[in-house]
């Protein structure tokens, strides 16, 4: 289906992971308006084109991170070097 | 008498908006041109694209072509224009597996669905085309506690709205569908089904044709290969007047500009793009889901048998092939090329609902592009943007709900009011927090 550059486990199938969906930014509970929250809960650019998202390795490092990927011809774009520490703590 | 009239179809056809019946097909006339040879009219015409029409509807499936079929006949407004970038129903309409159901989770899901079933049953009649509407029973399983639960539950929301539907043993789905397997030692047995009567499969590019020629009889016309480029708006927020508070003027197309005060937007898994272009953002996401049908069999399949637990559901064709669909693909993307994982997939399940087609031979695989909404229920009716509408957000089950998308859309343009069936559709209840939670009758079940 798709093989997913994971940076700590190398390409992995798409089923070893979990597709956490477009990055988006998270506002802050402090400040933001509802309309922030509605925007930060529902609302995504769903592009047709290069986009940056976030994955969770289920099956290997469990590990979030982000990749570059064309959602119209599922090529990924400078992933993260393998070897290169990513995710842990938030 | 209908029956026995030569089918003078197409020929002598007049202006728009004159009101004639669609040209009719007859067996007389199947019967006359199977001895000369005649070839067959056009079904739609094709007509030079004008500069201006009173409503312009994106995207030319069953959504688009029944709304444009039921402005012509229900509300008489025929300056109508259909594009789409590829071909009439080359998009989902085309793709889907031809299943059509009422048993739905939510009241207001029921009593949508219901209207669509209806108006699929007197379909051949009213649009004079053989839409092979097959009224065969579906069958939904429950392989655990917690289904079975959902099933019943399901079944008297069902009651409660006089849908025929009922939640029933494994021995009585054994007698309704024999080949498959009940016993309790499977991996994932049977504990019982919901069965609904009504359901069944219907020929899906008939549908699509019959909406085509109707609205064409009536003066809309259908522009294919016509892709919008870009919506056209004043007066809103954004940058060139788009966004809230704004209104449509027309849209830009690969063949020019094109003036309208309505444009509506039915264009499924490209419905967050073309929304995007008039400032409206929508809470969809696009994904692609599988489907495939086998190499034809002799008939032994009777009823649509959907199973949530192994997400797959499959029915048999008139011709005898077994059409199988599935879950949506689990990453967003634009791709309709299949997968390995999803043939896999497919086999490992539908072997242990019916081992005895083992042998079986798959024809061919191919997908089509959902728009998924966070609560699985459409989005349907006015944007911020005045003369904007949507009626997008179908995901995995859009092509039941063609006709009554069509009937209540046209109400809406027509009325400028929002109809009551639709009205838990409408886009601010993403604001508002009222959101129709359709899951669990949605999300596998076809």
């Amino acid at each position: 289906m798709l093989l997913v550059p994971c940076p700590n486990c190398g390409p992995r199938n798409a089923s070893d992971l979990r597709h956490v969906g477009e990055s988006t930014a998270r506002p802050d509970p402090s400040t933001a308006s509802p309309e922030e929250w509605r925007t930060y809960l529902y609302l995504r650019d769903n592009v047709a084109d290069w986009n940056v998202e976030t994955w969770y390795c289920t099956r290997g490092c469990r590990k979030y991170f982000k990749l570059e990927r064309n959602t119209a011809t599922n090529e990924f774009r400078n992933p993260p070097l393998p070897g290169t520490k990513v995710g842990g703590k938030a | 008498m209908a029956f026995f009239s030569l089918g003078s179809s197409g020929r002598g056809r007049g202006k728009a908006g004159d009101g004639r019946k669609p040209p009719s097909y007859s067996a007389a006339g199947l019967l006359a041109r199977g001895l000369t040879g005649e070839d067959w009219p056009r079904v739609w015409r094709d007509v030079p694209l004008q500069s201006s029409y009173d409503v312009i509807i994106i995207g030319g499936g069953v959504h688009g072509l029944a709304t444009a079929y039921y402005l012509a006949t229900n509300h008489g407004i025929t300056n109508v224009a259909v594009l789409d970038k590829a071909y009439l129903g080359s998009g989902g309409s085309g793709r889907n597996t031809a299943i059509v159901r009422s048993n739905y989770l939510t009241p207001e899901g029921v009593a949508f669905y219901d209207r669509s079933l209806n108006l699929y049953n007197t379909m051949t009649e009213d649009l004079n085309i053989n839409v092979m509407f097959s009224e065969r029973g579906h069958l939904t399983l429950a392989h655990s506690d917690s289904a079975l639960r959902t099933m019943h539950w399901r079944a008297e929301v069902n009651k409660l709205q006089d849908i025929d539907s009922s939640v029933i043993d494994p021995q009585q789905v054994a007698e309704i569908v024999p080949s498959l397997d009940i016993s309790p030692d499977a991996h994932h047995p049977i504990m019982g089904a919901l069965y609904h009567p009504p359901g069944g499969i219907i020929r899906h590019d008939a549908v699509v044709w019959g909406y085509a020629r109707g609205a064409d009889a009536r003066g809309v016309e259908m522009h294919q290969k016509t892709e919008v480029l870009d919506i056209l708006c004043t007066g809103g927020d954004g940058p060139d007047g788009k966004g809230p508070g704004g209104k449509v003027t027309g849209v830009r197309t690969n063949r020019g500009d094109i003036s309208a005060p309505i444009v509506v937007n039915c264009t499924a898994g490209w419905a967050s793009l073309i929304s995007d272009m008039a400032g409206v953002r929508l809470p969809i996401t696009t994904q692609p889901l599988q489907a495939a049908v086998t190499e034809p069999v002799k008939v032994f399949l009777p009823a649509v048998v959907v199973s949530g637990s192994l997400h797959v559901y499959v029915s048999q064709t008139d011709r005898g092939e077994l059409v199988f669909g599935a879950a949506v693909d689990p990453f967003t993307n634009y791709n309709v090329r299949g997968s390995l994982e999803f043939t896999e997939g497919l086999a490992g399940h539908i072997l242990e609902l019916m081992p005895g087609v083992s042998k079986m031979r798959l024809l061919r695989q191919w997908a089509g592009l959902c728009d998924m909404t966070p609560d699985y229920s459409p989005v349907m009716g006015f944007t911020p943007v005045e003369g904007f509408l949507v009626d997008v957000g179908w995901g995995t089950y859009g092509f039941k709900a063609g006709p009554v998308s069509g009937e209540q859309m046209a109400e809406a343009i027509a009325t400028q009011q929002t109809p009551k069936l639709i009205e838990a559709f409408k886009l601010s209840r993403f604001e508002a927090g009222t959101l129709v939670g359709e899951k669990g009758a949605a999300a596998v079940g076809h």
